[in-house]
């Protein structure tokens, strides 16, 4: 069977979409399409260190509020400070692939957000890329960084509108973790069945820093893959990766995520749940341990709920000092039917109870997810596992 | 015989559960070779017997796990046949069964399966009953994840209290629990069984229409210590698969005190050629 690879369709896309202009409020957003923004977290009634809109080429909000955090459209924050050409294609290849060649051919779009040294933001900042025009392929470049000492929490949505039925998203992001620092990036996507979606993140952590990674899809994509990598360079560096997928019939996620622990001591955990009902997963993981203490495990989790779908797990580790400690656990397997019939001897109809098995699978203790945001991921569970939604 | 009970009189002889032959085969193999036991409103009933005898196999076969496979005989609960009904049709007419080794259930909590389980549950009712079992901690974990033998059976008796169900099957209460926490288990299963009040403390005796409250139970108990607890009406032998003794309980428990099951398996070997 010829498996659909969008590298081999990209001209079936446009490039052209109409021009968006900004908006004050996000009030002023048509309703179907502040919906479309709140399924994937971004809420404008939730308290935000700031909020940034970007539909099809252009940015359409860009709300600062808080202190100790800045954050623009990257083609501004380019113009503004020369310095941030240093930190701008330089920790992802523009060759890397076709997609990179894409975004990198085109400079329209993405943010910049930096929080400045020492800053505790205390509240999000919200991102959302957002999908207006149908069959248009959007590219996007983010840059975060995290100074020195500072924390800082992102939410960034990723959703497509009601007239969107396919397209493809091209998001190349590269972050900064610096001394001390924790960054944590969340990521909710809500996409069209037929979207093709590549998003590129290269994270560099410097010493004691900590990057936090929470990716969260529960919709279907027609074809989803993801390989974000993380360099854990300073000693005592730490990164965690959470994900969770599910994949109905005709979705393909091929999501992983890599971490070269190279300074001394550092730390890393990968922890995927997959479900599919129908779909194709592959789920990987690739730990590469390079320096003296250091420390990771690896875990990938699926539930296969159907005869149709495929969960592929992939876990690596790559072993290149001998005083380390690396782990991986994989488990793939139905709904156990033992806890099936306990729950049942408590009065739940069988539905009921596998429901609430996957609900209890997904359900990952995310770090760093704020009570809206976790309310709203646990409600796209509850609505996706809900017996006869599976 | 007839008792007083309510407002009403009612036969004292209604039965609640009734085994009629029952054959059950687990994994393709024969347990349990044609058992009938009926376990009238209110009664407590006891099920002694070596390893591997089929006591979990007869409460799990009660309650409806998949694994049970009924090949012959049937099983009517409040005078309906329920052979054929799911196991969460027989929980809502009333069973409700505390496991020995209950599986951990990753992310479900405690609190959620209790208030799923039953509509109405205030959370003021569900935290006193937890603090009375001294389990409050378990509540917002995921089900027995980590826990002791002694904290499974604490948190398993804390979702009976909660069920209320009209037959309460315990299997094994006291297998894991040491002697300072078997008070507590024993005051869960007087609770559970409807012979004391969960906001306790007062003398239940002195209640009238005590007996109305009555829940009947299935206990299995190797040891006999949770007879120290609850009073057990009837007691029966289960062995290979077969009930070969039934009886007072407390009889029974003494005679396998003091004589192991020799005395039943000779007991068993008598009936046998008796009926042949």
């Amino acid at each position: 069977m010829n498996e659909y690879r969008v590298e081999e369709h990209i001209g079936d896309f446009s490039s052209e979409a109409p021009h968006h202009d900004e908006i004050k409020d996000l009030s002023a957003l048509a309703d179907a399409d502040r919906e479309k923004l709140l399924r994937a977290g971004i809420d404008k009634e939730q308290p935000a260190a700031g909020t940034f809109v970007h539909s099809d080429h252009n940015t359409v909000y860009c709300n600062s509020r808080l202190k100790g955090v800045e954050l623009a459209p990257i083609s501004y924050a380019l113009f503004k400070h020369d310095w941030l050409k240093d930190y701008y294609w330089k920790i992802m290849d523009r060759d890397k692939d076709v997609f990179t060649e894409l975004a990198a051919g085109r400079k329209e779009g993405g943010y910049y957000i930096r929080s400045e040294k020492g800053a505790k933001v205390n509240y999000p900042v919200q991102a959302c890329m957002y999908l207006e025009t149908n069959a248009l392929a959007q590219d996007v470049h983010n840059i975060v960084i995290a100074e020195e000492g500072s924390e800082l929490n992102i939410i960034s949505g990723c959703a497509s509108g009601p007239n969107v039925r396919s397209g493809l998203h091209v998001g190349v992001s590269e972050m900064y973790v610096k001394k001390g620092a924790t960054l944590s990036f969340t990521m909710v996507h809500d996409w069209a069945e037929e979207m093709a979606v590549r998003p590129r993140t290269t994270v560099v952590v410097e010493e004691g820093g900590r990057y936090i990674s929470n990716y969260v899809c529960l919709k279907p994509a027609k074809d989803l893959q993801m390989y974000p990598t993380v360099y854990l360079n300073g000693p005592g560096a730490a990164a965690t990766f959470n994900t969770v997928l599910m994949a109905g019939p005709g979705s393909r996620m091929d999501t992983g995520s890599r971490v070269y622990l190279r300074g001394e001591g550092t730390r890393a955990e990968i922890v995927s749940r997959s479900v599919s009902t129908g779909g194709t997963i592959y789920a990987r993981g690739h730990l590469i341990g390079e320096a003296s203490g250091v420390k990771a495990h690896l875990e990938c989790n699926g539930l296969l709920l159907s005869d149709k779908g495929v969960i592929l797990a992939v876990p690596e580790l790559e072993a290149r000092h001998r005083n380390l400690e690396m782990s991986h656990e994989a488990a793939v397997g139905k709904i156990n039917q033992e806890e099936t019939e306990y729950l049942m001897a408590r009065g739940l109809s069988e539905a009921k109870a596998q429901s609430l098995i996957v609900k209890g699978f997904l359900s990952l203790d995310i770090i760093g997810l704020p009570d809206a945001l976790k309310g709203d991921i646990d409600k796209i569970i509850e609505e996706s596992t809900a017996a006869g939604a599976m | 015989m007839i008792l007083f009970r309510g407002k009403g009189l009612i036969m004292a002889e209604e039965k609640l559960l009734e085994l009629k032959d029952l054959h059950v085969s687990v994994d393709g193999r024969e347990v349990l070779k044609g058992v009938s036991l009926s376990v009238n409103a209110g009664e407590i009933h006891a099920l002694f017997g070596p390893n591997g005898s089929g006591k979990t196999t007869l409460l799990n076969t009660v309650i409806g796990f998949s694994r049970y496979k009924v090949t012959g005989g049937s099983i009517s609960f409040k005078g309906q046949d329920i052979t054929e009904a799911t196991i969460d049709e027989r929980a809502r007419m009333g069973i409700g069964i505390s496991f020995q080794r209950p599986p951990t259930v990753k992310g479900v909590t405690l609190r959620a399966l209790a208030s799923l389980g039953r509509e109405g549950l205030s959370m003021e009712e569900l935290e006193r009953d937890a603090a009375n079992l001294d389990a409050a901690e378990f509540l917002d974990r995921d089900i027995n994840a980590g826990l002791s033998g002694g904290e499974m059976k604490r948190t398993e008796m804390l979702q009976i209290i909660l069920q209320q169900p009209d037959l309460v099957c315990l299997d094994e209460p006291e297998s894991g629990v040491d002697l300072e926490n078997m008070a507590l288990i024993g005051r869960a299963a007087r609770i559970a069984l409807g012979r004391e009040e969960a906001g306790g403390g007062q003398c239940t005796r002195l209640k009238k229409s005590l007996r109305s409250g009555y829940r009947a139970g299935l206990v299995i108990t190797h040891t006999g210590q949770i007879m120290d607890h609850i009073y057990v009406d009837r007691g029966h032998v289960l062995m290979n698969g077969e009930i070969v003794c039934s009886g007072n309980a407390q009889e029974l428990l003494g005679e396998i005190r003091s004589h192991g099951y020799t005395e039943c398996f000779r007991c068993a070997g008598c009936d046998r050629r008796n009926l042949k």
